[in-house]
């Protein structure tokens, strides 16, 4: 383009001019949901969770269900009568939540690894609500794939399991867990977004989110004794998780609902320590 | 409605990074309807500068404001200020349109808005295809269109045509020089002294963070620019002797045997030359010479140079006078 095609400016004051005066919270939700949406590891990241997810859980449950008459040892026959959803989400949507943890921190690392954080903070310089509406975004987002994945785990594998078991939503404490284990993917989207904000490299983050959600659970659970077992307890995945539980179960420091408050009350001091730092900090 | 003028003041304002002090005491003004060059070498604390008055680091001290109005305190800030900063601030995964549509969005402008910025860079072609493949000169336009999206009335631009080809660095000087024909305030910045002196009015130089120089371009070049002469001649005692009585300063000595040069400042040429001609001294050489501009420049920051090496040989236009040290 040549200089002389430099068009004339003043003209393009007219649509500005005629926009609201002031900036409400939602053209922020809007914004956020643009960014999220324009990405291509959002639309990856949630194609991993559920097809590992889904695949996983169905693969479990149909080895279950093959072996089902073979002679030996099934723990898992037991615990489908005491504790249905803790076999059925245990593998798939354990392994399918890293997705969770990944996206969860990449939604708020990836601006700063970008440099993106700059052109949103200028267009919204205060900082908080920008955060808010990120999180609010990204949890929405969150809940409705955790659902839709959710209760298609459950409706394949209890399908699959039928001829063995019979598992409903309308036995005790089953919808209970259905909607929990729906509600920690939620809350866990929201402690990786939150380490992702404070660790600001999405490297760091990812490995940080996962080493808390797979690899610090285990080695706490090795040291003997009853403090480390109400530390593992108290650790914020092993309680969130129970709140997918069907029934307490021997040995759980907390019951579900208490677990699940625990698992939120370490994501809010995270997000509000997020939050904190977001102001201070330079961008 | 916090709708702010077009002036930019900085009030001793100050920004530490550790026990770098990357901004010190700076306090300057940039006025609307002209384009101010701010004007320092790398590491001068110019891109900080620019940072502290958007609001994205934070000063230890002083303030900041434009119209009167700290950046936070603006509502729908890119419709006041439109800022294009050095460093990259674009996810290379997202288009370009997408890009400018979630900033139109956050200040509740319609998505068009973003169609008739790419329009006025030139970029409808590659709008919807992800940055990550833009060149140096179509990543700048962009953000360029960015700066450019709230209409704004005062703009910031960080080393803008740092990459860019002579035909892109024409069209930002143009589109400069034409938004501040409009009345808006154009803040530059840029460690070329050239590129500077045709494009600014007014200048603030700054070095290690200090003010240097705050002037319209033409004081400070006719300032900055001391003539010298060049004066080669077989017998420099006697030169110096008839020159200094005048009030000349020798400035440097070069040169072995036979015929030295001086470099002469504070008196004319021709007034060398009678000076010479009365005492019938030879002149081999009598040539004046006019510091360029990034002589000058050099000249005035070589003090505050941030990462210079104190010892390194400095180049003959830079320093006569070391240049010359027997």
């Amino acid at each position: 383009m040549s200089a002389a095609q430099v068009p004339s400016a003043p003209a393009m004051g007219t649509v500005i001019a005629a926009g609201p005066s002031r900036l409400g919270f939602g053209r922020l939700l809007v914004a956020e949901w643009t960014k999220i949406r324009s990405v291509q590891s959002t639309v990856w990241s949630l194609l991993a969770f559920v097809v590992v997810a889904v695949g996983f859980s169905t693969l479990v449950a149909t080895v279950i269900s093959h072996d089902w008459n073979t002679p030996g040892n099934h723990p898992n026959h037991a615990r489908l009568v005491t504790d249905p959803t803790a076999v059925i989400f245990g593998a798939g949507l354990g392994l399918g939540q890293l997705a969770i943890c990944v996206l969860g921190a990449i939604v708020i690392t990836s601006e700063y690894t970008s440099g993106t954080i700059r052109a949103s903070l200028l267009a919204v310089p205060n900082r908080i609500p920008m955060l808010t509406a990120k999180a609010l975004v990204f949890a929405a987002i969150d809940f409705v794939v955790s659902a839709i994945t959710v209760f298609a785990v459950f409706f394949i594998t209890t399908a699959i399991l039928r001829s063995h078991v019979s598992i409903t939503l309308g036995q005790p404490g089953v919808a209970r867990a259905v909607i929990g284990a729906i509600l920690y993917l939620t809350v866990l989207g929201l402690f990786a977004l939150a380490i992702g904000g404070l660790i600001r490299h999405t490297a760091g983050a990812v490995a940080i989110v996962i080493a808390t959600v797979i690899v610090v659970p285990p080695l706490v659970s090795l040291i003997p004794g009853t403090i480390a077992n109400h530390i593992h307890g108290y650790l914020p995945t092993v309680a969130g998780e129970l709140v997918a539980q069907t029934s307490q179960q021997p040995g759980d420091v907390l019951s579900g609902w208490q677990g699940f408050g625990v698992f939120c009350l370490w994501t809010a001091v995270l997000l509000v320590a997020c939050a904190w730092l977001l102001v201070r900090r330079d961008a | 409605m916090a709708e702010a003028s077009g002036l930019i003041e900085a009030h001793e304002l100050t920004k530490r990074f550790g026990d770098k002090v990357a901004v010190d005491h700076l306090s300057f003004t940039v006025e609307p309807g002209r384009v101010t060059g701010f004007l320092g070498p790398n590491g001068a604390g110019k891109s900080t500068t620019m940072r502290l008055i958007l609001g994205l680091d934070r000063p230890q001290s002083g303030t900041a404001t434009i119209g009167g109005l700290a950046y936070h305190q603006l509502d729908r800030p890119l419709h006041t200020v439109g800022a294009l900063l050095e460093a990259r601030s674009l996810h290379p995964g997202r288009s370009a349109r997408n890009h400018l549509l979630f900033l139109a969005e956050t200040q509740g402008f319609p998505a068009r808005r973003a169609d008739e910025v790419i329009d006025l860079v030139g970029l409808r072609a590659v709008a919807r295809k992800r940055v990550g493949g833009f060149s140096l000169g179509m990543t700048q336009r962009l953000g360029i269109a960015a700066a450019m999206l709230g209409d704004p009335r005062v703009l910031l631009l960080d080393e803008p045509v740092n990459g860019l080809d002579p035909e892109g660095i024409r069209w930002v000087r143009t589109f400069m020089r034409q938004l501040a024909a409009e009345g808006r305030t154009i803040f530059v910045s840029s460690h070329l002294m050239s590129e500077m002196a045709v494009t600014a009015d007014h200048l603030i130089v700054i070095g290690r963070g200090r003010l240097i120089a705050d002037s319209t371009t033409q004081e400070f070049i006719q300032r900055s620019s001391e003539r010298s002469v060049l004066v080669r001649t077989p017998d420099p005692d006697r030169l110096r002797e008839l020159v200094t009585g005048e009030g000349g300063i020798i400035q440097g000595e070069d040169g072995p045997d036979g015929a030295a040069s001086l470099i002469v400042t504070g008196l004319p040429a021709p007034r060398i030359g009678e000076l010479a001609a009365s005492a019938s001294v030879v002149l081999h050489e009598l040539t004046p010479r006019l510091a360029s501009l990034e002589e000058a420049f050099m000249e005035l920051t070589a003090d505050s140079v941030e990462y210079g090496d104190p010892n390194a040989p400095t180049g003959d236009a830079r320093r006569p006078a070391e240049r010359s040290a027997p």
